[in-house]
């Protein structure tokens, strides 16, 4: 008796007490999304743990909701999280979280669209109601369509509708002629009769991006963290792009997580614009054009009070790009688009 | 004295330490809170999570007394559509009433209704949010009818169970006075559960607010619990809280309003209170 009594003792302090004095661990959110499956096939395959034991460190990958997923991020119970650009301004950035985004891995090239019923154009939705998830990246899109259609946003009524149910509920109300959503959604939706696409992403390229965001701080002190994400992100970019079964393979576990079938999975990343690779990624956040986008969005942002309702002007947030520049306020800078991972990725020094 | 303390049966402490005992939960948790937002706010002054007294109050003159960008007093709007889908489904309730007192009296009913309604209160409205908003679309029609789904059965079996304790020698008395059927129902049997009933109610008010809250937040243009949806996708936990505050004030109020109707109406209900 008294030797299990001690066994069973010794076991307990190698389950709670090693992990204490071993590698630091780290906490990483994400949530569905064709462009952050990755992340899931990194922690299924062992990818990711692969490239944590390589700098010594351990990383918990945590399956969450994705508004959940961020506030758990800047109430800092997650030291990184997958989010947009967008989300990242007006979440973190906006509550005084100093955020980085390491990795650009996407943007959406069509995987958020509105869709119309009746053959609508743009035009045609004044005084009519659009169902869509209020202050998401929809609502952004919706603002972009009517700004390129000479309308405004008051031209149009927004029906609050969660992510949740926007599909089948618009599918069952034919008095509704408008959606604006994002795959898998989008998908569903323009499947059935009398449905079309008006307005997607892919009109708006590289304006949304989908970013894994680290905590500044806690990626000051802990660049291993970021070298570890980057290095095991890269590793299956690459396994997807090589042709053949072994790409299937991993496709086929993300289709598997994001509970769609593989042909489905492939028709998502279609409109889902991956950079593959380091260079690409790079080649965007290091351009010029990257400032104009994030003005459109910083704009639609502290034009909805997303920036604070109190805010005085889209300023009051600074971002800084790769060049060193910032847009904004050089005394608060909150969200930065950090290359050095993504150009060691490149340099094959990870 | 000394005896009488805190698990003493016969104690009465001094008047201003009721008082004092009555606060002092408030009290604390104000202050807990208070030091929680100052000791983030020295950490992060722009921290949103939980904002400091100071904060909500701008949120509150921001939210209550300054038209938005739509030129809304948007806590006014939101006050009045959440309030209006709340009175509809309680006038709704009524109905509910009527029927558990039907079942309770009337054996045709009670076979009809009893072992549906039962089952039916079984059922988690929550589940079948988008059925309902398939069913009813996305307008009034589908909140109202989620919160009725909720409370209606409960409500009706509570009426059952009340006309069922009434002794039935009085419906026996009742109708060698003459009394007609309708009558006894209507003029006996309701009178006598109604305090019960509506007491049930009241207890029900909470629920009734949870499920209006669920129903605001999947697909609405206005309204209290549509608002705290919506503007948590910018971390406002400024206007966040006080509207929870000022949701529990009015349910409070709702509640304090019946106990006090109750205890004029139907003094006899409430004679040991």
């Amino acid at each position: 008796m008294k030797k299990r009594t001690i066994l069973i003792a010794l076991m307990l302090c190698v389950i709670f007490v090693l992990p204490a004095f071993g590698a630091p661990r780290f906490k990483v959110a994400w949530s569905i999304y064709a462009g952050w499956m990755p992340w899931d096939y990194a922690k299924d395959s062992g990818i990711l743990k692969k490239w944590a034991d390589k700098y010594q460190i351990e990383i918990e990958l945590i399956r969450m909701d994705y508004i959940p997923s961020v506030e758990a991020y800047v109430a800092r119970q997650v030291d990184a999280c997958v989010m947009t650009n967008m989300e990242c301004l007006d979440m973190p950035a906006a509550s005084g979280i100093d955020s980085s985004a390491i990795i650009v891995g996407d943007y959406s090239n069509g995987n958020d669209a509105l869709l119309v019923r009746d053959n609508l154009q743009v035009r045609d939705l004044k005084g009519k109601e659009v169902s869509l998830v209020e202050l998401s990246v929809s609502h952004y899109l919706l603002a972009r369509s009517l700004e390129l259609n000479g309308m405004k946003e008051k031209d149009v009524k927004v029906l609050n509708t969660s992510d949740a149910d926007i599909g089948p509920v618009f599918l069952a109300n034919p008095g509704q002629k408008a959606v604006i959503t994002w795959n898998p959604m989008v998908m569903q939706i323009e499947q059935n009769p009398g449905i079309s696409k008006r307005f997607t992403s892919a009109d708006i390229p590289e304006e949304i991006l989908d970013l894994m965001i680290v905590n500044t701080d806690v990626l000051r002190k802990n660049p291993e963290l970021g070298k570890a994400l980057t290095g095991a992100w890269y590793e299956v970019m690459s396994v997807m792009t090589q042709k053949g079964p072994a790409a299937d393979k991993a496709l086929k576990v993300m289709a598997d997580s994001a509970e769609c079938s593989l042909a489905e999975y492939k028709a998502q990343l279609k409109t889902t614009a991956m950079y593959y690779t380091p260079a690409e990624a790079l080649a965007f956040i290091e351009g010029s054009s990257i400032k104009q986008k994030m003005d459109f969005v910083r704009q639609f942002c502290f034009d909805h009070g997303l920036l604070g309702e109190n805010a005085s002007s889209v300023d009051i947030i600074g971002v800084q790009y790769p060049d060193g520049s910032i847009q904004g306020d050089v005394k608060n800078v909150k969200f930065r688009f950090d290359h050095r991972f993504m150009e060691m990725a490149a340099d094959g020094k990870l | 004295m000394s005896a009488r303390g805190p698990f003493n049966l016969h104690a009465r402490p001094k008047k201003w330490l009721q008082t004092v005992l009555s606060f002092l939960l408030f009290a604390l948790c104000l202050g807990l809170y208070q030091v929680t937002a100052m000791v983030r706010h020295a950490e992060n002054p722009q921290d949103k999570i939980v904002p400091t007294f100071g904060e909500m109050a701008e949120g509150v003159k921001r939210s209550a007394f300054e038209p938005d960008r739509d030129g809304e007093i948007r806590l006014l709007v939101d006050t009045i559509a959440s309030l209006k889908r709340f009175f509809i489904s309680l006038a709704l309730l009524i109905p509910a009433v009527i029927l558990g007192l039907y079942m309770g009296v009337f054996p045709y009913f009670e076979l009809l209704f009893l072992k549906f309604t039962t089952f039916f209160d079984k059922i988690p409205a929550l589940a079948i949010l988008p059925i309902l908003f398939i069913i009813f679309g996305l307008g009034e029609v589908s909140k109202v009818a989620l919160i009725l789904i909720g409370v209606f059965p409960t409500i009706t079996l509570d009426a059952y169970l009340r006309a069922k304790e009434v002794p039935r020698e009085q419906l026996t008395k009742g109708l060698t006075l003459g009394a007609s059927h309708h009558e006894i129902s209507l003029r006996i049997v309701l009178p006598q559960i109604l305090p019960a009933v509506l007491n049930t109610i009241r207890l029900n008010f909470k629920a009734m607010i949870l499920f209006l809250i669920a129903g605001e937040s999947l697909a609405a243009t206005v309204g209290l619990g549509y608002r705290i949806f919506v503007v948590r996708r910018y971390m406002a936990m400024d206007i966040i809280i006080p509207y929870v505050v000022w949701m529990s004030l009015l349910a409070v109020g709702a509640d304090l309003f019946v106990r006090f109707y109750i205890r004029k109406r139907y003094p006899w209900a409430t004679v040991n209170k």
